[in-house]
């Protein structure tokens, strides 16, 4: 089977004296090298331009909202259960009267972390939440100097209230909505 | 007199400066064309281009963590990249930058000075500046180190010998050991190297075995030796042997230049119809222009080649170089015996 045309037969017969005097090859050499100095650069100007990528990628998890700005998450720890890298852990807590409006359901999580160095990105946290409250999305997590801030508390993972801060999960929440 | 001293002392802080500053550039050269020739960018980031990239290395290599290893011969272990610093930047003074320019009457040489053996002092300088890498590996008390700095000498030994053969021959077809003369008598298009293409040839792959790169940097080579002779060096002192290698480049490429493609002489010189110390000027440029091609052709090399085995180096030192360097000296003594009977 041939996959290239590029295959060349190697043989391991006596090399000849042009062969043996080593300075042709060595120029053979430089023109390759030389003719990558003109080549078009493969590298990618990443914080600038971004590679594309496929609209189920699985990166920066979100904690949703509902449509009238309340967290969907229940804290019933499902998806730390769920999670193989076991990247998440959390506190819940009990709604107190006149927070109705800021968590869907009567317990909440009060706090949330993801350890961005532990997770592996496979989005098991996502399928198994009852709540629609997790998602991966298309974010990547930014570098950073220091491990500690590698763990995302609540105030890195919920979205925000207003229309502009809502994250869109793309096709992923399309997805699930579907199998309900 | 006095003027003549002032030229001097100019002189001696403008090679340095420049030797320095081309070093420094060299290593932002070396990561842009290595990144060229592997169809990457390269630095970018630090400045318009990645212009102060140096500046960033600098900074970076001085604020590291400076270790001695506390088995380490202390006074050694500092003496070491210190020598190779100094021997590096002390081969500069006989390389005649550029001819002589006209002030008031009286000629001045662009050279600092054009002592008579200048051949013989440039090797001597080079020769001890093993000794930089030899110290560095063995007061590193790391076997490592030590065998780097091992292979060091004994490579430096071996291409010396043939390096040495092919001046032999150099000296005896220009019959002078004074650089500033050598490079007087090319005037125009009158390169060495069409009369020494085979010595040349010798002469340079000695040069790359000298300055450690590749495919000679076996004293250095990550992948058997961690770091080579500088594996226990850290901070501004692994800066310096690493510095030191590109100074020496830079001196390695001068002397070439001036030695073997007629430094400072550019052909039609003499006709242009310009003053002295235009010629001059231009002259100087020619020659920057020789060396940076040949600091380039270093990493050329360097990004194309990969390295040698030690025993293939050993082989090639001993058993090709130094027989071809002696035929070269055969051929050129026949030659110019026959040309001066008639
Ligand atoms: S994506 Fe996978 S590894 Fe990451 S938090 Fe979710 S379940 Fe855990
Ligand atoms: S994110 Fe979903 S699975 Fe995890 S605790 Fe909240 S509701 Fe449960």
């Amino acid at each position: 089977m041939q996959l290239t045309n590029r295959s060349k037969v190697v043989s391991n017969k006596e090399m000849t004296l042009m062969e043996r005097a080593y300075l042709p090859a060595i120029v053979k050499g430089m023109g390759i090298t030389l003719s990558h100095l003109f080549k078009k650069k493969v590298t990618i100007q990443y914080p600038e331009v971004k590679r594309p990528i496929a609209p189920v990628y699985r990166g920066w998890h979100v904690l949703k909202r509902d449509e009238q700005g309340r967290e969907n998450c229940t804290a019933c720890g499902l998806c730390a259960v769920a999670c193989p890298a076991e990247a998440i852990t959390m506190t819940a807590a009990e709604r107190k009267p006149g927070d109705e409006n800021l968590y869907r359901e009567e317990k909440y999580a009060s706090v949330y972390e993801i350890n961005m160095l532990r997770c592996i990105y496979c989005g098991l946290c996502e399928e198994a939440c009852p709540k629609e409250a997790i998602f991966l999305t298309d974010r990547i997590v930014p570098s950073d100097m220091l491990r500690q801030n590698f763990i995302f508390g609540k105030d890195k993972l919920v979205e925000g209230t207003t229309a502009d801060k809502r994250i869109d999960v793309g096709v992923r929440g399309g997805a699930h909505r579907k199998e309900d | 007199m006095e003027l003549v001293l002032i030229i001097k002392l100019i002189l001696v802080v403008a090679v340095f400066a420049i030797a320095l500053g081309i070093a420094a550039y060299s290593t932002y050269g070396e990561r842009k064309i290595a990144a060229f020739f592997q169809d990457r960018l390269g630095p970018n980031r630090a400045g318009p281009f990645g212009l102060l990239q140096p500046l960033a290395d600098g900074v970076k290599m001085i604020m590291k963590e400076e270790i001695i290893p506390a088995h380490a011969d202390k006074t050694l272990f500092i003496l070491g990249p210190a020598l190779a610093m100094l021997t590096a930047c002390m081969t500069g003074v006989v390389i005649p930058w550029g001819s002589t320019i006209e002030i008031g009457g009286a000629y001045y040489p662009l050279q600092i000075t054009d002592i008579n053996i200048g051949i013989l002092y440039a090797f001597a300088v080079v020769s001890i500046g093993v000794y930089g890498v030899m110290i560095g590996g063995w007061a590193s008390n790391n076997k490592y180190a030590l065998l780097g700095a091992l292979r060091a000498s004994s490579q430096m030994i071996s291409y010396e010998l043939a390096m040495g053969l092919s001046i032999v021959a150099l000296v005896m077809t220009t019959g002078e050991l004074s650089i500033g003369e050598i490079v007087r008598q090319q005037h125009g298009w009158h390169w060495n190297v069409i009369y020494q293409p085979l010595g040349f040839l010798i002469f340079i792959v000695c040069a790359f075995a000298e300055c450690n790169r590749t495919p000679f940097d076996l004293p250095e080579c990550e992948t058997e030796l961690v770091g080579g002779y500088h594996t226990e060096y850290s901070s501004m002192k692994l800066g310096f042997y690493l510095f030191a290698e590109y100074i020496n480049m830079f001196i390695s490429s001068a002397i070439i230049s001036a030695l073997y493609f007629g430094g400072y002489n550019f052909p039609f010189m003499d006709s242009l119809g310009l003053s002295h110390n235009m010629v001059t000027t231009i002259g100087v440029f020619v020659f920057f222009a020789k060396v940076i091609f040949f600091i380039f052709f270093f990493m050329w090399i360097r990004w194309t080649l990969p390295r040698f085995r030690y025993d293939q180096l050993m082989n090639l030192g001993w058993k090709k170089m130094i027989p071809l360097a002696i035929i070269n000296v055969l051929i050129t003594g026949c030659v110019v015996l026959l040309l001066n009977k008639n």
